[in-house]
């Protein structure tokens, strides 16, 4: 066969391509994330990290859509984490390959593809009037939850197929029972895919402004109790910037954010680095 | 003679494969067998039988007994659970958990309920001793059992199992996966065990029979070919096949 470019060339050419795409998809991360940073952090202070707003949050801090915030994303986790970690364990251990795991698993495929703002209405629908309990922290944390579930499961259930199954018949032909092999050996061999999952659920519901739009309210006080209305951190800097109530406010909503998430995921890979070490033995 | 197991003709299927024909063999108690024949003749699926693993595999169906000190293992009374504590498993690549060497030892134990920490303790240092492991490991304990040698990780794997005090220890072809120098402790280990322990080994390596068997069987096609001593199987074999194989004219 005649090669127009002659194989070394080729390689070459490919490894420019490739190296220039990586290089490009962490600028376009840097730029972002440092661009949020340069318009916020000059506005964040102790002040604005610890009071109250004032005047609709012309001036004034965001202490309580922080709370807001640690508040939904609290109840979406503790909700959405047993059960789809649940699920999961069902899925990989327990239920085989038949119609109904498949069932749940494209169940589980497509509510992740839906988007969050049919998740809000659904949610205004369902938990806000349905069952009463209107805007608050309950109904935004639950709707949070049904959005995170899909993450959690998917993940988990990856990182449960992933163990290797020799470590359950080790366990197994020691005399464990089933649940002694899950509950002993897989689950802790599993733990940082799950904890990885779960985490990316939790990112999702903290950083959702569109789930929460129709069911957490508005309200600029510190939400107490399951009932209270609030107002998390991506809602409001939806509302400060749409309303042109202070665009310097807002950046600075979205700088804290930003570093929010980015404790979270440093904190918790950092610390599954460590389990896996030391699990691992390197 | 005193058997620690009898099968008696044994038929093992797989769906619709026939992988087990008629099989019949006795275990005397306290020696070592060793099972030889070329690879997808049953030894495996044979051994695995014998602590039911297999149950694991929902297409598996089998005909004829296999007797336990006497008693049927495949009688619905029989725990599953408890048969696999008599009857211990090393299998063919080395599988120690990810935790650390102490718990891997500790493991069978606590699964069968001891929690006192002292008994643990020495319940852990006799079986890490019974497997000829202790001296290298004794200050590693609380380290993650995945960095140790293969070798290592194959005597761990074995003081897993004597832990637990099973009356047969089932081991899958254990020195595949090792070096020479572990394969010669790990047979070493072999016959300080056959004092205490019932041992069915499958091997492909026919030197290794001769070392460690004092009984053998010969597989082939899910039949039992030949069976008896084993210097009188690879010394004067009473079947062609049987000579055939171990003279190394097919498999």
């Amino acid at each position: 066969m005649h090669r127009i470019i002659p194989p070394k060339i080729a390689q070459k050419i490919m490894n420019g391509v490739f190296w220039a795409s990586g290089i490009i998809t962490l600028l376009v991360l840097l730029v972002v994330i440092g661009y949020v940073l340069y318009k916020g952090l000059p506005v964040i202070n102790l002040e604005f990290l610890f009071t109250d707003p004032i005047d609709s949050g012309r001036s004034g801090g965001i202490f309580p859509m922080i709370v807001s915030s640690l508040y939904v994303t609290f109840i979406a986790v503790l909700v959405a984490a047993p059960l789809g970690v649940g699920a999961a364990l069902y899925l990989a251990e327990y239920a085989g390959e038949n119609r109904t795991v498949r069932l749940i698993r494209f169940g589980a495929e497509t509510l992740s593809s839906i988007p969050s703002i049919i998740f809000g209405l659904f949610g205004l629908a369902f938990f806000v009037i349905y069952l009463q309990m209107g805007w608050s922290v309950l109904s935004g944390g639950l709707t949070l939850a049904l959005m995170a579930l899909p993450t959690i499961l998917a993940a988990s259930e990856v990182s449960i197929e992933s163990i290797n199954k020799s470590y359950a018949e080790g366990s197994l032909a020691l005399g464990a029972t089933k649940w002694q092999t899950v509950s002993k050996v897989v689950i802790p061999a599993a733990l940082p895919g799950i904890t990885t999952g779960i985490i990316l659920g939790m990112a999702r519901a903290i950083a959702e402004a569109a789930a929460i739009l129709y069911t957490v309210g508005a309200a600029l006080l510190i939400p107490i109790s399951l009932l209270d209305p609030a107002r998390p951190l991506p809602l409001h800097l939806y509302i400060l910037a749409t309303e042109g109530i202070s665009m310097d406010n807002a950046w600075g909503t979205a700088a804290v954010l930003v570093i929010l998430i980015l404790i979270i995921t440093v904190t918790t890979n950092t610390l599954v680095d460590r389990y896996q070490k030391k699990m691992m033995g390197r | 003679m005193e058997y620690r197991i009898e099968a008696e003709d044994l038929n093992v299927y797989f769906d619709e494969l026939h992988i087990l024909k008629d099989v019949s063999l006795k275990i005397p108690k306290n020696t070592v067998t060793a099972l030889i024949g070329p690879s997808g003749c049953g030894k495996s699926t044979f051994i695995r039988t014998l602590n039911r693993m297999n149950d694991l595999i929902s297409t598996f169906r089998r005909e004829g007994t296999v007797l336990l000190d006497g008693e049927d293992i495949y009688h619905p009374k029989v725990d599953v659970v408890d048969l696999r504590k008599r009857v211990g498993m090393v299998f063919q690549k080395p599988n120690p958990f990810p935790k650390s060497i102490f718990d891997n030892v500790a493991y069978g134990l606590r699964v069968h309920g001891i929690t006192d920490k002292d008994v643990l303790e020495q319940k852990v240092e006799e079986a890490l001793k019974g497997a000829a492991l202790w001296n290298e490991v004794e200050h590693i304990l609380d380290k993650s059992a995945m960095g140790l040698s293969g070798g290592q990780q194959q005597r761990l794997c074995i003081a897993r199992t004597i832990a637990v005090e099973p009356e047969v220890i089932l081991m899958d072809e254990p020195c595949s996966a090792l070096d020479p120098i572990s394969t010669t402790k790990i047979e070493d280990l072999i016959h300080k065990l056959k004092r205490d322990y019932t041992i069915i080994i499958v091997t492909h390596n026919m030197q290794q029979a001769t070392r460690v068997s004092k009984y053998a069987a010969f597989f082939l096609h899910g039949e039992i070919v030949e069976s008896g001593l084993t210097d009188q199987i690879f010394l004067e074999p009473c079947d062609q096949r049987t000579e055939d194989y171990i003279t190394g004219r097919f498999g």
